[in-house]
């Protein structure tokens, strides 16, 4: 026990494992807020889809040899959130069948590009660390951290902001607007905040598990507890939870972050599992 | 003056109308009933009155004081619905929304105004319980005393009793008789049941491939010589 604590202590003195922290935290804290809405509103793949275009954005800002790609990576997710949802209400081409298309072809495209114009000599390895963001989170640079915590102060005022009204829409949509409430602009909202968060999201658990971000703690709460902000709450705490968890073992076991943190929540999914059925009896 | 008009209404989707030339108004504190076959128009009329879709042509205006976000609408329930977790005060407060407007949060009149509507639909004793565990016809109380914080006077309600069983269907058709007698809440609902419909309602709108609109006593003598076709088919759900 002592020698795992001595290692941690050890490995705290250096800036990029808190930096990895504080960046983590305030991840898993913003992609948990808004997934119980994304999964209860049946737009769990948003984040799956956003994230594919985000990596398409990532081919591009790696080939124009951009030295911060995150604003133009982010331009782009949210452009495509937009749409996404301009498409959704489209009849003539379906929301699903709209997003499975841009999640693919942002996909192919993004590693095509990054093949035919790429001038790094180990194109695999990057591939892989973008969609699985192997080891990105543990070589943030200081802007990074910093746009990640200002966008993270964004997006949890909006959601505290607007929670009530994220949540009649949420829950009815017909019955908000009815009564005067812009339904359309706060799903324009939703959009464009999961878009952000997708986007620093990925410097975490790369691109391919973003969503796990987003929909396993939610799914976790759901099952516990009863009333929207009981959930809520519960969601952004085990989120957080499970990515500290899951960093700290990373670094202790030398695994890759991102696929830790996921399992650490997975685990979480179960424990929640079984909690309901106990509680149930 | 009336408190809604439709005049020369065409409804339906991308511009093909299934319902042409509909003129009709409710003045405050009638309870209109609308009747008519599966597939006649009746939500559409009921979203186009809700200025949730454009009509194809004409226009519904409201008057008599009445302002767009003071009407309260009680819609069938989604598949989202049915596994939500909420509990009862969350939902009934979300019905203050439209008075909100840019404010972020409810102010104490509105938690008041909730607290009165529960109590009012009897689920005063059950607001922390989640949503998504209640039965058929609490889940419908509840979505109705939302309903309530929304409007005091013109209530949209799209087959309110769908899916309950016969004493909750008793029951809510009298809270909402109670509604329009008592609090004198207009009440424009959809209705399969036309039995009932006759029963409780004020007006009569007939839709389908003959249009009727006018009190209920002239339906009745209207329908007596089934000049709707209503009779054999009795009510169907």
């Amino acid at each position: 026990m002592s020698t795992i604590l001595n290692k941690l202590s050890m490995y705290m003195q250096y800036p990029f494992v808190i930096h990895a922290l504080i960046v983590g935290v305030l991840i898993a804290f913003c992609s948990s807020l808004l997934g119980v809405t994304l999964v209860l509103k049946r737009f769990s793949f948003i984040g799956d889809g956003l994230s594919h275009v985000a990596f398409g954005g990532m081919a591009v800002a790696t080939i124009l040899n951009f030295t911060n790609d995150m604003p133009l990576i982010l331009t782009i997710t949210v452009i495509c959130a937009v749409l996404l949802l301009r498409t959704g209400q489209n009849t003539k081409l379906k929301g699903d069948a709209t997003l499975a298309m841009l999640s693919v072809g942002a996909l192919a495209i993004g590693y095509l590009l990054m093949n035919i114009f790429s001038t790094s000599s180990n194109l695999t390895g990057d591939v892989c660390t973008t969609l699985f963001g192997s080891t990105s989170i543990l070589t943030l640079t200081k802007t990074e951290v910093w746009l990640s915590v200002v966008l993270s102060i964004v997006v949890v005022s909006i959601f505290i902001l607007f929670y009530n009204k994220i949540f009649a829409v949420t829950f009815d949509e017909s019955f908000a607007q009815a009564t005067g409430t812009k339904a359309e602009l706060y799903n324009l909202l939703i959009a464009v905040v999961v878009a952000v968060i997708v986007v620093i999201a990925m410097n975490l658990v790369g691109s391919l598990l973003v969503s796990a971000l987003v929909i396993f703690p939610a799914l976790s709460a759901m099952r516990i507890f009863k009333s929207f902000k009981a959930v809520t709450i519960c969601s952004a705490t085990l989120s957080v939870f499970c990515a500290l968890t899951g960093i700290l073992v990373s670094i202790l076991g030398s695994t890759p972050v991102g696929s830790t943190i996921v399992a650490v929540d997975i685990v979480a999914f179960f424990i929640a599992c079984i909690i309901e059925k106990v509680s149930r009896r | 003056m009336a408190q809604l008009i439709c005049q020369n209404l065409s409804l339906g989707y991308d511009a093909k109308a299934i319902l042409h030339d509909l003129s009709f108004s409710v003045d405050a504190g009638d309870y209109l009933c609308i009747v008519g076959e599966n597939g006649s128009g009746k939500s559409t009329l009921m979203k186009t009155i809700l200025g949730l879709q454009a009509p194809i042509h004409g226009e519904v205006l409201i008057g008599d004081g009445l302002r767009r976000n003071e009407i309260g609408y009680l819609p069938q329930q989604t598949v989202v619905q049915k596994d939500f977790p909420a509990s009862v005060i969350e939902i009934v407060l979300s019905g203050c929304q439209g008075r909100c407007g840019i404010r972020p949060f409810y102010n104490s009149k509105e938690k008041q105004l909730a607290g009165k509507a529960m109590e009012k639909m009897g689920i005063g004793d059950i607001t922390k319980r989640c949503y998504r565990e209640l039965s058929g016809g609490q889940q419908q109380r509840v979505l109705l005393a939302r309903a309530l914080c929304a409007t005091q006077k013109i209530l949209l309600l799209d087959e309110p009793v769908a899916g309950l069983d016969p004493k909750a269907t008793a029951e809510l058709y009298q809270l909402i008789y109670e509604l329009n007698q008592i609090d004198g809440i207009t009440v424009i609902m959809i209705s399969h049941d036309v039995t009932t419909a006759i029963e409780y309602a004020s007006h009569i709108l007939h839709i389908g491939k003959t249009v009727f609109f006018g009190r209920k006593e002239e339906y009745i003598k209207n329908q007596s010589k089934d000049l709707f076709g209503m009779t054999e088919r009795g009510d169907k759900s």
